[in-house]
């Protein structure tokens, strides 16, 4: 048994959220040059180089990255022999991103009633994930989710007979759809299997994941590796064919030109994050999470 | 083509101006977003009903609701940036001030428009009867680009909060800005810019 003050926790979920509007992680930033290198487009590439000045300028000044520093997403995973002391970790967590929020002058970006519409003024609530898992450490990832793309994000109930055609469909009306709005070049955060929130919340986990990586249920699953277990005998099911459906999607989601700011171009998506789930016998969910290329997350282990 | 514009725009520069132009902008622009949108659009409407005896149209110009106190800014000729900032840290003159989707402005625009809204800048697609409305009222739709906010804030020069400080960022701003960089998406001919077809 393991014991964490939570007070640990609002202190990291401060900082966190201040350095997550602040700067992107290498393999983001990595992206943006790539793509700035490879836009052919004149109005594209305009943006493109808009694009590396401005965050540029967000980590000299110290101003953030987006105006919208988001809605504060923070997804916690606690070792089953943590037990924490000095009050309640919801209350924790909202703490430290009040803080962040206010002395990193972030904006607020939470109404307290999805109809009232009554600003909160220190962007709380978070929009918290809690997950039981082994040992005793304490995983915190925050990640600010801007609107603009969130709200072009879908949730597709697939007949099974659709399959990997139906996927690929999907994503690719999404970002159809989402074109200049969602302020490609995007990331794709896409989540297949489970049930309807399920699929949904493994598309928001995608998206903080390594840019373009595949993720499937059994990689962090012992159970076909139990001989004695209830598989015991089976063979855990392959899931390389992921990757070839990662880059399928890469591939078609930049032919469809929509370029940097829409502005057109080859580069519509920075990249195709996968997440999968096992599902029902009747059901192929398939939900896309969009972000835009500021993709934002900033995970650390207590 | 690449074009220095010293706001207000006028007849004549607008109409020069095509889309897929970028230009520099340097001058006064206002900030609104959806909060504040829908409390002047509100404004108007419950002007407009309780005046429907012994109103004329075409007497409701952008001064008569600024001097009326039913709008916090004189809309004829104006400019906005669909726009809620981050607030400014000691030092700075705004926080981060990128644009923000103006589709979800549709709804109130073209109102805005008929009583002389000249010109928009924020980001994304427009639905058609904000598209005719530009076209009917020779206005103009400038993007900007979206998640550039630290970029675009160090051509704000001056920023004020002139109307509706209670809605935080989403109060009404008097900005002066220099050189902000846009693309024309909609011009005052109500051509729209689309990709791959510059």
């Amino acid at each position: 048994m393991r014991t964490i003050d939570v007070n640990m926790i609002a202190d990291a979920i401060a900082e966190m959220c201040v350095q997550a509007n602040l700067s992107l992680t290498p393999d983001m930033l990595a992206a943006i040059g790539g793509a700035a290198k490879s836009e052919t487009s004149e109005l594209g590439a305009n943006i493109m180089g808009q694009l590396q000045e401005n965050l540029k300028i967000a980590g000299e000044e110290r101003i953030p990255i987006c105006q919208d520093t988001g809605m504060a997403v923070v997804f916690v995973r606690v070792g089953q022999d943590v037990h924490f002391e000095g009050g309640s970790l919801k209350n924790a967590i909202n703490r430290g991103v009040r803080r962040g929020y206010t002395d990193g002058y972030l904006r607020k970006s939470v109404v307290s009633d999805p109809l009232l519409r009554e600003n909160t003024d220190d962007n709380t609530p978070a929009i918290i994930h809690y997950e039981i898992t082994d040992g005793d450490k304490v995983e915190l990832t925050v990640a600010p989710k801007g609107f603009g793309s969130e709200n072009m994000s879908r949730v597709f109930m697939l007949k099974p007979a659709e399959g990997i055609d139906g996927v690929k469909n999907a994503v690719i009306t999404a970002v159809k759809d989402a074109g200049a709005n969602a302020c490609p070049p995007m990331v794709v955060g896409v989540g297949i299997g489970g049930d309807f929130e399920k699929c949904a919340l493994l598309a928001k986990k995608a998206l903080t994941n390594g840019l373009n990586s595949v993720h499937s249920y059994y990689e962090d699953s012992d159970e076909f590796k139990d001989t004695t277990g209830a598989k015991a005998g089976r063979k855990q099911p392959d899931a390389g064919y992921l990757e070839e459906l990662r880059k399928d999607l890469f591939s078609a989601l930049n032919a469809l030109g929509i370029g940097p700011g829409g502005m057109g171009g080859k580069n519509t998506v920075l990249g195709v994050n996968i997440e999968t789930y096992p599902t029902h016998i009747a059901g192929l969910p398939v939900a896309i999470n969009i972000c835009c290329h500021v993709n934002r997350h900033v995970r650390r282990v207590l | 083509m690449i074009r220095h514009i010293r706001l207000p725009f006028t007849k004549e520069t607008l109409a020069q101006i095509k889309c897929g132009d970028i230009l520099y902008l340097t001058g006064t622009v206002y900030t609104a977003r959806d909060a504040a949108h829908k409390r002047m659009y509100d404004a108007i409407c419950e002007y407009r009903d309780s005046h429907k005896d012994d109103l004329f149209e075409e007497t409701l110009t952008g001064k008569k609701l600024l001097e009326e106190g039913v709008l916090p800014i004189d809309i004829e000729g104006a400019v906005l940036y669909y726009l809620g900032p981050t607030p400014a840290a000691p030092g700075q003159v705004i926080g981060s001030a990128g644009p923000t989707t103006s589709g979800r402005m549709d709804k109130y625009t073209p109102t805005l428009l008929d009583l002389g809204l000249t010109g928009m800048i924020g980001k994304g697609r427009r639905t058609e009867e904000v598209r005719a409305s530009i076209e009917r009222d020779g206005a103009i739709y400038m993007g900007a680009t979206g998640g550039a906010g630290a970029l675009l804030s160090k051509c704000i020069k001056e920023c004020e909060t002139v109307a509706y400080e209670d809605l935080g960022t989403e109060a009404v701003r008097k900005l002066y800005v220099e050189d902000f960089p846009v693309t024309v998406l909609i011009d005052s001919e109500g051509k729209v810019y689309e990709y791959g077809k510059e």
